[in-house]
């Protein structure tokens, strides 16, 4: 505790974003600008089967005809599409060729970002899938993994070994018409995490997927896709960083989850992409669709995010209850400082009976920042006696930032019940000078008070990054207040 | 002497509160002071303590021989200046166990020692628990969160035998107690009073004198403290009123 108190203390005083570093490693790309080309470009690198190709012509071609979406409370300038280089991938070394093989210098990357790949430095219980740009550069654990028949690669290698269950599922839940960066995803994805979890089993480790974009002038789009059979179980986490650069970086990531009878998935994220200056200039634009089904009966699906990084953050992580008895779960921690945009919540479709869902929402705006909830409650005619409870919480640190609500809700029969609650609040002066009274300066007051008002969320996160979130907290919410 | 304020004028947002107040504490000293409503009692709290908004105009706060006018708030506290609040504030989902190491740690963080170890912030919180009699299951609570007036004050009283303070500046911790609390905050109080360290119990009633025995009592009126005397003073100001203090006051 005491070395790690005062790491806490030395990142609050100097406030940097710690992982704003670049590694010069030798890269192949295509090139810049996006057309059928490209789309071709990345199939061919990736090996793929012509019902990818397929897909990806398809959602390419229709994305074409839509228009960028602007009903969020965001300021998004324009993007020029045709000024991304939409793969990258490390260049492999000769004589590293063997399969578990990585290139030192993306060890020491990962290293640097606290991710060790190599297994026996590892914390024991978690899986790594680590994506550096658009390539998936190692899975551990695959040995331990595959004892239980589980299945957990990147997604190049998904479509290689199991093209069948991908074909089975991809754009089943976010079909490349959902919306216009789903369709972007669908056309240019590179790399992802895939996981399949088999009948019956639990897994008995956590599985994550850390993600990094790392060269410039380059886009992330990332697909992953989870599939839970028939009674099973899994913790999935994702970590997410990237350069500190004066341009901004495009992320558009698709997720989905298909979950089966009485099993269950709890999907955790920490997203710290680099969240621009203190200016407002750089940073990442983050427009994600996060969907998952609860198929079968008595199933579970767990969304747990904290955002701090991103320049824009645009994200519903939702569920659709089909099966009866589902449940559904939404609880997130979205901080903004400087001039940071988020427009994000939840969106929860009841269709089967009895299913019940959760929404928790914690906003934490500082800076010039911007931070809005939208969410979507719906509850269609045969969902009988289903539940939602909405709990929207904004915190406010000083008086030049904003904190919106969004909420739509949409019942069609008589029998659910939906509440919504929403709080607004700010720290006050009386509260940091209680903490000042007892020996406690103000910007520890700012991390105790606020990681109290996110205590909730925040225990929601598996052990491995309960502390790391805590951490980043306090940290990016530096210098906010005074 | 532990604290000697010297002719201090301290205002609120241009308002002048106290207004040329003397007074000195030494080691070992219980002081109370009393008065009317609107005197300048609580400011005169919160200036030694150093809340931001209470600005010293004139004259100096000397503690341990140093003039903290403008020392910040928090190294006042780990220089051990306590203040028991008159209305403490909630803190929610910030229990009293993690406010309480937060606290400790940065007041040994500030003398140069390490962090407190778990067993010892344990044993350390048992044994406070006990004297101050408050149920094992408050401190898991958040900060004041959903506490009667009984259970705040209480809780004050709690932090500050956790955090040993040199000197305890006490604002009106008795207001809001029924009879039984009253009793269990003053016994804790007397059983923190050592041959080092000093007490400011401010009070509107002498009701809390009965069961701490102060060396001196102190009349504030009009931001001046106006009349200083031995116990006996509380008594009688039971017995004739503030009116008494008013009318001197104006003649």
């Amino acid at each position: 505790m005491n070395s790690d108190k005062n790491n806490i203390i030395d990142e609050v005083t100097q406030g940097e974003y710690k992982y704003g570093f670049v590694t010069d490693i030798e890269m192949e790309m295509a090139p810049m600008g996006l057309n059928e080309d490209t789309i071709r470009f990345i199939s061919k690198k990736k090996n793929e089967p012509d019902f990818l190709l397929e897909f990806r012509l398809k959602a390419f071609r229709y994305w074409k005809t839509m228009k960028m979406p602007r009903w969020a409370h965001l300021k998004i300038p324009e993007i020029n599409f045709q000024d991304i280089i939409y793969y990258a991938a490390p260049k492999k070394k000769k004589e590293l060729e063997g399969l578990d093989k990585v290139d030192p210098e993306l060890l020491e990357t990962f290293n640097k970002l606290g991710i060790s790949l190599e297994e026996q430095k590892r914390m024991t219980g978690v899986a790594v899938d680590a994506i550096i740009d658009s390539v998936s550069v190692k899975t551990t654990f695959q040995d331990t993994l595959a004892k239980h028949d589980i299945i957990f690669c990147s997604f190049t290698e998904a479509v290689q070994n199991h093209p069948e269950l991908v074909k089975k599922y991809l754009g089943t839940i976010v079909p490349y018409t959902d919306n216009y960066f789903a369709a972007l995803n669908s056309a240019v994805f590179s790399d992802g995490s895939f996981c399949y979890i088999p009948k019956g089993v639990r897994c008995p480790i956590e599985l994550s997927t850390y993600f990094r974009i790392n060269a410039a002038k380059t886009g992330q789009f990332e697909r992953s896709l989870i599939i839970a059979e028939e009674r099973s179980y899994v913790s999935y986490m994702e970590g997410c960083t990237a350069p500190m650069r004066d341009e901004n970086q495009m992320h558009a990531a698709i997720v989905e989850i298909i979950v089966l009878d009485d099993a269950e998935v709890k999907y955790s994220t920490v997203q710290n992409w680099y969240p621009g200056d203190k200016k407002g200039k750089g940073g990442i634009y983050n427009f994600v669709t996060k969907r998952g089904i609860c198929k079968g009966k008595n199933s579970k699906i767990s969304w747990t995010q904290v955002e701090t990084g991103s320049a824009i953050t645009w994200k519903y992580p939702g569920c659709i209850l089909k099966g009866d008895n589902s449940v559904g779960e939404f609880n997130s921690v979205a901080v903004t400082n400087n001039f940071q945009q988020a427009d994000t919540g939840s969106k929860m479709i009841h269709i089967g009976k009895n299913t019940k869902s959760t929404i928790i929402s914690k906003g934490i705006s500082a800076g010039h920042s911007n931070n809005s909830y939208r969410g979507l409650v719906k509850i269609s005619k045969k969902a009988e006696n289903s539940r939602n409870f909405s709990q929207c919480d904004s915190l406010l640190l000083g008086d030049k930032c904003g904190a919106h609500t969004f909420p739509n809700i949409n019942v069609k029969n008589k029998s659910s019940v939906v509440e919504h609650e929403a709080t607004t609040s700010k720290i006050s002066d009386d509260q940091l000078f209680y903490c000042n009274q007892r020996g406690i300066d103000t910007e520890s007051a700012i991390g105790l008070i606020v990681n109290g008002y996110a205590r909730e969320v925040l225990k929601k996160l598996p052990m491995e990054f309960a502390v790391e979130a805590q951490k980043l907290l306090q940290i990016s919410l530096e210098g906010s207040v005074g | 002497m532990l604290l000697n304020i010297r002719n201090l004028h301290v205002s609120i947002q241009e308002k002048e509160i106290v207004k040329g107040l003397d007074l000195s504490v030494n080691n070992g000293e219980v002081h109370a002071i009393m008065g009317p409503n609107g005197t300048g009692k609580s400011t005169l709290a919160m200036a030694i303590a150093g809340k931001g908004d209470y600005t010293i105009t004139q004259g100096e706060i000397i503690y341990k021989g140093k003039t903290i006018n403008n020392m910040p708030p928090e190294d006042r506290a780990r220089e051990g200046i306590f203040l028991g609040f008159q209305y403490p504030v909630e803190i929610p989902g910030v229990s009293i166990i993690n406010f309480m190491r937060t606290a400790i740690n940065e007041h040994r963080e500030y003398k140069g020692l390490p962090p407190i170890s778990a067993l010892d912030f344990m044993e350390k919180m048992e044994e406070k628990k006990k004297l101050v009699e408050i149920q094992s299951k408050l401190t898991n609570r958040s900060v004041n969160e959903g506490f009667s007036g009984g259970e705040k004050k209480k809780n004050e009283i709690f932090q500050m035998a956790m955090l040993e303070p040199t000197l305890s500046i006490l604002d009106e911790t008795d207001s809001g107690l029924d009879i039984d609390a009253l009793r269990v905050v003053a016994n804790g109080i007397n059983k923190l009073r050592t041959k080092e360290n000093a007490f400011v119990i401010i009070t509107h009633y002498q009701r809390l004198l009965e069961y701490i025995v102060p060396d001196f009592v102190h009349v504030l009126y009009d931001g001046r403290i106006v009349k200083s005397g031995g116990k006996r003073l509380a008594f009688e100001l039971e017995e004739k009123g503030y009116d008494w203090i008013k009318n001197e006051q104006t003649k």
